[in-house]
Order: C-alpha cells, then structure tokens, then sequence
C-alpha cells in the first residue's frame, strides 16, 4: 500500500511494539503529527520542553526495557534533546529520537529552525541517519530499533526531513535487518568462561563488582544465583542498584564515592574481583592505581571498548551478560562438591566482611526536630510499596536515596549515573508512570534538581500520571555546596538557593497536592498521606541544610581513603 | 609507537567524519589520513597513521570497530605489510643547485613533473622512511612546498582482508 512517509514512520513504530511515544510539534514535524492525529494505536504524549520528553522516554525505557522514543521538530527542538541524548547514552539507554528536519533541498542554507543534528549527535549516539528518500525509511528505521536494543544498547537519531515526511512510497517493513559492520557478540567464549570459574573457585577473597549491565541485559536472577552457589559478596554500581537484593546478607551494596565502607574495603582487598557488566568509571575506581591491588580482574561485558579501558583486565570475556552468567552458573553446578570447597574457602572473608559492616555500618545522626534527609528515604522505603519505582535527580539526594533506600529489584532506580544530569528526575519518573500507571512511581530530587525541569507538573498533571514528587529541600546546590565545605574553604560560591519558594502554591498552580514536612514527626504523616492520594502530589521536606553524603573518597584518592560519618 | 591502520567503511556520507570524530573527542592523534573507494564500490578504505601505547591503540582499535559502518579494522605489522605514500616537492634550484636536485631525485627515482628557471617539482614514492630521507636531503636546498598523501598500506599475499 502507498503511504507518505510520516504515515510510515508511524506504522513501522507500531511493528516496533511501540505503545508510548513523548513527543513535541512543530514546523518541520506538522505532517508527522498531522497523520499521529487519527493514529490512535500509539499514545503520544506531550511534555513541556523536548529535553523532559527524551528524559520520559529514557525513564520509559529503563522502567520497562523497551524501547523510548521521543519526537522533536528541527533546529531548537532537536537541539533541546542534546542532554537527553547524552544521558542516555552514558547509561546505554536503548532509545530511539525523531527529530524534524529542513526539506532536503534546503539543508545546508541555513534555512529557517535548521540544525545540523546529525553532525551535533554524533558522538552523543550509539548512531544516527538521515533519512534522503521515503524509500529507505522503512529499513532505517528497522535498523534504528536493532541498533537501539542490542549488543550495548543506546539510543539512535532518526532525522526526518520535512519532504520525505510528505513523500509517497510503497510501504513494507523488513522481516530481518542486515548490518554488515555491527555483529554485537553475543555469546561468551566457552574456554574464557571456564577459565574465569577455574579462577573464581581458587579464590580465597572473591568480590561480584555489578553494573548496569545486568540490568540492561535482564540478568538479575543468573546474578543472584551464581553469587548464592559460590557465597561470593557483591558490590553494585549506582546504575547496578537493584540488580542484587541489598536485603541479602551477601549484599555489600554501594561502592566507591560514596559507597559504603565494606565495600570499599571489602574491594580493596579481595584477591578476584568479578567484574560484570560494569565499566570502571572514576566514581567507582578512585585512585586507579591503588583500585583492588590484591586482586585478580575477570571482566564481563557486551562492549569489548570497555575492558582495559581504565583498569588491567586478566581474564576478559566478552559477551551478553546474561548468557555468559547462565554459562558460569551451568559449570559451578556441574562441578558440585568442589562449589562446596569454594563455599568454606570464603568462609573466613565473610567474616572478615561481616567485621567491616559491624565497624562501620551506614549511619548518620539523628535528630529529634530538624529532619534527616536519610531518614526521610528510610522511610519513604518502608512506607510505600515493594515493587515502587524510585526516579532521582543528581546531587546529594541520589546518593542518600542509593545508600539508605534499599533496592531488592532491577528497574526500580533510575537514576542519571554517567552524565549526572540535573533536571532527569521528574521527566523520568513521568515516563516510567507512563509504562506502568498502575504502579506506585515516585521522584526523588533536590530543590536544584527539581526546579531545572518543574514545568513537567503541567504533563503530569494533564496526563494523570500520579506521580509522587518528593523534594529534599535544603536551600542549597547541596552536592557542591559539600565540595566547597571539604574542600573549598566553606567558600559557598553560588550554591545557596536565597529564593525561599513555596512549593505547595506552586505545586497547586498545576493542579497538583502540594504537602510539607518540617519537623522530624511530621515526616511519616506526610508520606502517608501523599501516597494514599491518588494523583500527582509534591511532598516537601525541609531538610537539615549542611548535611553531608558520608562515607565519601576525595576525588583521586584511593578507595581505602575514606572520609566517614562520625 | 606508531601504528599504520587500514579501516574498511560503508561508502556513505559522514562515515569519515565519525571516523575523525572518534579520534578528536577521545583525544587520540592522527599522523596522516588517506580515504578512498576499494574494488567494492559500497566500500570505502581509511589508511591512518596514529601513534600510541599498546593500550592506547587496543583502544582505537576497538572503538573503529564499534563503529557501526566499520566494516573491518586492520593493524598492520611491519612484517606483514607493504607501505607507501606519494610527495610532490617542489625545491628551490637555482645555479649549481639545479644538478644537485637532479642527482637526489636519480638517486630515489623521483620523477621531475615540473621545472621553472627556479625550481623543480619532484613526484616520489615508496615507503615513509624512504620518502623521508629524500625530503631531508632536499631541505637544505630549499623546499618552497610539500604536499603528502600520507602512507597506503595493503598486507602481503594472504595477509589482509579476506573476501
């Protein structure tokens, strides 16, 4: 059947299982939206700023595993999807972007809302195209979703020019996709995996380091399992949190920054640290030099880029982490009793660990009046549902909300771990709503954070998507304000927020509950209440102003050097 | 250490700009860069000149091959390949200097493409290391200008690609 091309786009989006799309009109993507108007398999939702509907469709993604997608128009609209963009990619976020663009007679002349975004995404993208002829659309498309989803996922830019859009063609989707020069390895080595349990079992100190990558990857259970077989301990990234139960005695929760102790020292003297799906960045490294010095590396991961990048590697096994988890775990079972050797072997570090935890646990002071923005996470964790999902912001929230909530399930964080974007949490926490709207979704952020991307209300509020909104308010940009207080001199260069606003009123301009919390004994009435409303509900928390994230590792230094709470 | 790189492409608009996007935006340097279609026309082939540590350049290695229209990334070893790259040189030749450069181009088999009353241009080929011992014993006559394709690199017999 002949179609024009933005009638296309939208057939191939629903081959895609696409049921969500966020997305924002404007010159170059009118036809677009001109045939979405009676497209009524796909619920397209409207946001405020096309930097917080590629958030939502990140939120989306990461909440559910499917795919995002997001719409912009040409020239300041794709541009406003930059930072979206790059947050996503960071985190390998399969997403897929449609932006507008100038007819093709006009690229280049600098005509009218034209940008070069093919050129400005490039190395924001896992790739992009540039649709010249509606009859490539249908196959760009096909291979815009495979690229998005597979090997390390991210997102693709999709730029659609305004003519091809209006363009008439036959239309059929491809069955299959053939891309010469993208074969992502699936498949572990099997000798490699051998290797790396023949290892496992000889070590005396062993710790499971996990990222990100076996949650993108669906491989919790695997995790969960081998670490259980072989009693090893694991640590988790921020983007890892909630790939392993924290409420397992086995969990050592949060490393490097602003891990926890036991973690930190549990890695810093291992003698194998198992490495999956998880890339050694800075925050979690420290001090390269002195990162696991004892310790052997097996590192796991679908992206071959990421191993020896930042740290030696002695076993390297390439591959999807869950197949290469179900390998291992297949091999620990098959060799039995020795499992059970590897088991007492370790019997000693647990103790060792168990030791470190009793030293020094997570804590922070309480007091009787002024509210602790840890005890508000410890309590929105025991007050509000087990399978919640809980969007951040960045800053000092994020950390709190990694280190006291307690994550026992993969997607139920989501958070901005390698661009630490600011402005992420609301918009996210909107997509993720959007996914699951019978699910208790709720945003975790600072009044920074909150107020980069508030204008999000009016797509929550319009869309009845209940989020609850939950605001750690300190007065301050608290994260830097942190640095300039350790390191600085308490020299508060731009970090205090002066403007009192009232949240309540501003929360009620959009039509939304606005509730506040001052005093320590008012925290638990105002989570209960804001849960049990039904709607979009702004809590506020006062928070003590200059509390700190402890235990914290100074920028370059080694793990082992850990500033902690008193 | 230097590494020559054989990069083979999709014959696609803005593939070579994510090829030098990469090396820019990971800080990596590029010594030299030829493009150019192979006997398969949807392919274009990338011979760069890059210099690093082994890590440094496992790492350029893996990043070529993730991207998507990398179809093949070759580090050639010395052993293993043949390398050429082509100069025009136009020297100064002036009075008793005009045999001198004549005898330097005999010598390494350069071909004189254009003379003037006070110059000559020279075109040479061969490997770097050859290419560059001519331009050395040319400079102290004056080179006006120089003008390099940057080295070719094809491996030897069954070396290479396959298919």
């Amino acid at each position: 059947m002949k179609m024009n091309g933005a009638r296309i786009l939208l057939e191939c989006l629903k081959r895609e299982g696409v049921d969500t799309i966020f997305g924002y009109p404007g010159g170059t993507v009118i036809n677009l939206y001109d045939e979405l108007f009676s497209f009524k398999e796909i619920r397209h939702i409207l946001p405020r700023h096309e930097q917080a509907g590629v958030h939502a469709a990140d939120g989306y993604a990461r909440a559910t595993g499917k795919v995002g997608v997001a719409i912009a128009t040409s020239g300041p609209g794709a541009t406003n999807t930059i930072t979206g963009i790059a947050t996503a990619y960071m985190d390998s976020i399969p997403m897929v972007i449609i932006t507008g663009q100038v007819p093709t007679a006009l690229i280049g002349n600098d005509a009218f809302q034209e940008a070069d975004i093919i050129g400005i995404t490039r190395p924001c993208t896992k790739h992009n195209f540039l649709v010249k002829d509606v009859k490539d659309l249908a196959t760009i498309m096909k291979k815009a979703f495979y690229i998005a989803r597979t090997g390390r996922p991210g997102p693709v830019v999709v730029d659609l020019p305004k003519d091809v859009q209006v363009a008439q063609t036959e239309f059929k989707y491809p069955e299959t996709v053939e891309i010469r020069g993208y074969k992502p390895t699936v498949e572990g080595h099997p000798k490699q995996i051998e290797k790396a349990v023949a290892m496992i079992m000889q070590a005396k100190k062993p710790v499971l380091y996990v990222g990100g990558g076996v949650i993108l990857g669906n491989a919790s259970a695997e995790l969960v399992a081998l670490a259980k077989r072989l009693a090893i301990p694991v640590t988790t990234t921020l983007m890892g949190l909630g790939s392993f139960p924290e409420n397992d005695p086995l969990s050592l929760g949060l490393l490097g920054m602003h891990g926890t102790y036991y973690a930190n020292m549990a890695v810093s003297n291992c003698d194998m640290l198992i490495a999956i799906g998880a890339r050694f960045d800075d925050r979690v490294t420290g001090k390269i030099a002195s990162f696991a010095p004892h310790a052997k590396i097996v590192h796991v991961d679908v992206d071959p880029t990421s191993i020896k990048k930042n740290v030696r590697v002695d076993l390297p096994i390439v591959g999807d982490v869950r197949d290469v988890l179900t390998k291992m775990l297949k091999i620990a079972d098959e060799i039995g009793p020795d499992a059970e050797g590897c088991r007492q072997a370790v019997a000693t570090w647990s103790a060792e660990i168990d030791e470190w935890k009793e030293k020094h646990p997570m804590s922070y002071k309480q007091t009787t009046s002024t509210i602790k923005p840890q005890y508000v996470i410890q309590r929105l964790r025991a007050l509000s549902d087990p399978d919640a999902i809980v969007a951040t912001d960045v800053g000092q929230h994020q950390m709190w909300t990694a280190q006291f909530f307690g994550f026992t399930a993969p997607r139920t964080l989501l958070s901005s771990g390698g661009l630490g974007t600011m402005g992420f949490g609301l918009p996210a926490a909107m997509g993720a709503q959007a996914g699951f709207p019978e699910r208790q979704v709720m945003v975790i952020c600072g009044d920074g954070g909150f107020q980069m991307n508030m204008q999000e209300l009016a797509t929550i509020v319009q869309n009845r998507l209940n989020v609850k909104i939950v605001i750690l308010n300190n007065n301050f940009l608290g994260m830097v304000r942190q640095w300039q207080e350790l390191f600085f001199d308490k020299r508060y260069s731009s970090t205090c927020m002066e403007l009192p606003i009232d949240f309540i009123k501003l929360a009620e301009a959009f039509g939304a509950t606005g509730l506040q919390a001052t005093k320590v004994d008012e925290v638990d009435d105002v989570i209960k209440k804001g849960f049990s409303i039904k709607g979009p509900v702004l809590m506020e928390f006062k928070v003590a102003r200059e509390e700190k994230v402890l235990p914290m590792v100074p920028a370059g230094a080694s793990l082992t050097e850990m500033v902690l709470a008193s | 250490m230097k590494h020559t790189i054989a990069v083979l492409v999709e014959n696609e608009f803005g593939v070579l700009s994510r090829v030098v996007g990469l090396f820019s935006g990971r800080g990596f340097n590029i010594d030299s860069l030829t493009v150019a279609p192979t006997n398969d026309e949807a392919l274009s082939r990338i011979t760069l000149v890059t210099r690093g540590d082994e890590q440094i350049i496992e790492q350029i290695t893996k990043q070529l091959n993730k991207l998507i229209d990398v179809i093949k990334v070759i580090d050639f070893e010395a052993e293993n390949a043949i390398e050429r790259e082509m100069v025009l040189v136009k020297v100064a030749a002036e009075d008793q200097s005009r045999a001198e450069v004549l005898r330097i181009a005999d010598i390494f088999r350069a071909k004189v493409i254009d003379v003037t009353p006070k110059s000559y241009t020279l075109e040479a080929t061969g490997t770097p290391a050859k290419v560059g011992a001519m331009i050395e014993l040319l400079r102290p006559l004056g080179l006006k200008e120089l003008v390099s394709t940057g080295p070719v690199v094809i491996g030897r017999g069954a070396k290479g690609w396959k298919g």
